[in-house]
């Protein structure tokens, strides 16, 4: 219990490392940008595909389950987009860019903390802390809800894409479905959740590898921790934010 | 100059630093030697800073290094230049942005200015078209020059190496040698050089501590070493059996 309690207070004395005064602003605002590409741009693929064939699958199973003469079946289309909207493109697509993302920051950071590439660092008089990681975070929250927005948009695609491919409804009433009582204040919700989940994974990641130690086997098993964490934390934070947000 | 006194260092209970007292001048290469695990890179890192000392203080040019916050430090920090054994360049770099990066978060230069100094450093280290190389395109002897390339950059007035030759062929080692010793005696530098390797205690040893199980054991300089009256160093020294001819043939 006390090693918690400890692991937690160094994460919070590694975040005041983090948000300290940068050295040189345009430094990092290159940094931000060289983030965004290897953290963000690069997960669209990802996100992308994974969206199209959640979006096609919700669609086919809301088919089966709401085969009734009584059920409209516009409701298919309603609840692939609000799915897709509520949950999936945000939390699922955050668990998904733990492991994607968060293991790359990890054992990014481990390799540069056991090659020595951080005491260097720290040896220019560079806050290795600042420099390295808050460029992941600021790219990551800022960059992770177009993932979010690209995934909904893709996701009920995908559900489209499949009612029409099958015959399995109407494509008319797939789209009547996904206007029906649409409410922006769940895209707002999924954008908040996603830009928390963002924050999550990169700061945990970042301070799972920030201190390993030891060797390469050392570095696999950081990544490994920080997968782990940061997708405890991102269920436990999605509970209090539906919380918070939706009720 | 730096100065160290009465230094303690142990990690988990293990002490590996005892009672350590040095002065390393101005304008010499200095010399850490001693077998892998007697606590010459602990001794290193702890005067760099990158360690603090259970006790003891160190200083440089007079002022208490050991006794100064994270921000104060950040001013002498920048007077420091240091090769790890790795060359710990960064991996996502370039050469050039590698050796720039001090002069990007430090200075007010225009890039043109930072390029030059950058290839002027390039030069002096006689690294000429690397400078778009990633670390992972060069050779073990080429990333230690980038290495003192970026440590030179800032015009440091204190070098420190941690074992800037292990892994580099005779021939590197010795030009890897000569371009530290010459950097120190052209900057009129402090530089302290940990190494195990005798051919550099003899070629550019001006001043040599002996440390042995994290004790200092001996001190000198290459002109007295091989003369020394004192067992552990002498196993030290003479341990290859090409030093073993050597000595005999002092003998003789």
């Amino acid at each position: 219990m006390f090693k918690i309690f400890g692991l937690i207070g160094e994460y919070f004395m590694l975040m005041g490392k983090v948000f300290s005064k940068p050295e040189k602003v345009s430094i990092y605002r290159r940094r931000v940008v060289y983030e965004m590409e290897a953290l963000g741009f690069d997960s669209i693929g990802l996100t992308a595909i994974i969206s199209v064939f959640i979006g096609a699958a919700i669609t086919l199973q809301m088919s089966i389950s709401l085969e009734s003469p009584f059920i409209p079946q516009y409701l298919i289309g309603y609840a692939t987009r609000e799915t897709m909207t509520l949950e999936f493109s945000s939390t699922v697509v955050a668990l998904i860019l733990a492991g994607k993302a968060g293991s790359n920051i990890a054992s990014e950071i481990g390799t540069m903390r056991i090659t020595e590439q951080i005491d260097a660092l720290e040896i220019m008089g560079i806050n290795s802390a600042s420099y390295l990681i808050l460029p992941k975070i600021i790219a990551t929250v800022f960059f992770f809800p177009f993932l979010t927005l690209l995934s909904i948009m893709i996701g009920v695609l995908g559900g489209y894409g499949i009612a029409t491919l099958t015959g399995i409804m109407i494509p008319d009433d797939y789209i009547e479905g996904l206007l029906y009582d649409f409410r922006l204040w769940s895209v707002i919700y999924s954008l908040i959740k996603i830009a928390v989940f963002a924050y999550i994974i990169t700061s945990i990641s970042a301070f799972c590898g920030y201190y390993a130690k030891g060797n390469s086997l050392e570095v696999g098993k950081a990544s490994t921790r920080a997968v782990v964490i940061s997708s405890i934390v991102i269920m436990i934070f999605n509970l209090i934010l539906t919380q918070l947000l939706l009720t | 100059m730096i100065k160290c006194e009465h230094i303690f260092k142990s990690f988990e209970g293990r002490e590996v630093l005892k009672d350590i007292s040095v002065e390393f001048e101005t304008g010499k290469t200095n010399l850490i030697i001693g077998r892998s695990g007697s606590g010459k890179t602990v001794l290193l890192k702890t005067l760099v800073g990158l360690h603090r000392p259970d006790s003891g203080s160190i200083s440089y040019d007079d002022v208490c290094f050991s006794g100064l916050g994270f921000s104060e430090r950040k001013a002498i920090r920048r007077d420091i230049g240091m090769i790890f054994q790795g060359g710990a360049l960064l991996d996502s770099s370039t050469v050039v942005e590698n050796v720039k990066l001090p002069l990007d978060l430090f200075t007010d230069r225009s890039e043109r200015e930072k390029l030059e100094r950058v290839r002027f450093c390039l030069n002096r280290v006689r690294l000429e078209n690397a400078e778009h190389l990633y670390p992972s395109e060069l050779s073990g002897g080429m990333i230690k020059r980038v290495a003192i390339a970026r440590a030179i950059v800032m015009n440091p007035r204190y070098l420190f190496c941690d074992e800037p030759n292990s892994g580099l062929d005779p021939q590197t080692s010795v030009v890897i040698d000569n371009l530290i010793h010459d950097i120190t005696r052209e900057y009129n530098i402090t530089t302290i050089i940990n190494t195990h390797d005798m051919n550099s205690v003899m070629e550019i040893g001006e001043k040599i501590v002996y440390i042995h199980e994290g004790r200092k054991w001996w001190e000198g300089s290459k002109d007295n070493i091989l003369q020394a009256d004192n067992a552990e160093l002498n196993d030290f020294v003479f341990a290859s059996a090409m030093a073993k001819r050597a000595k005999g043939s002092i003998v003789k």
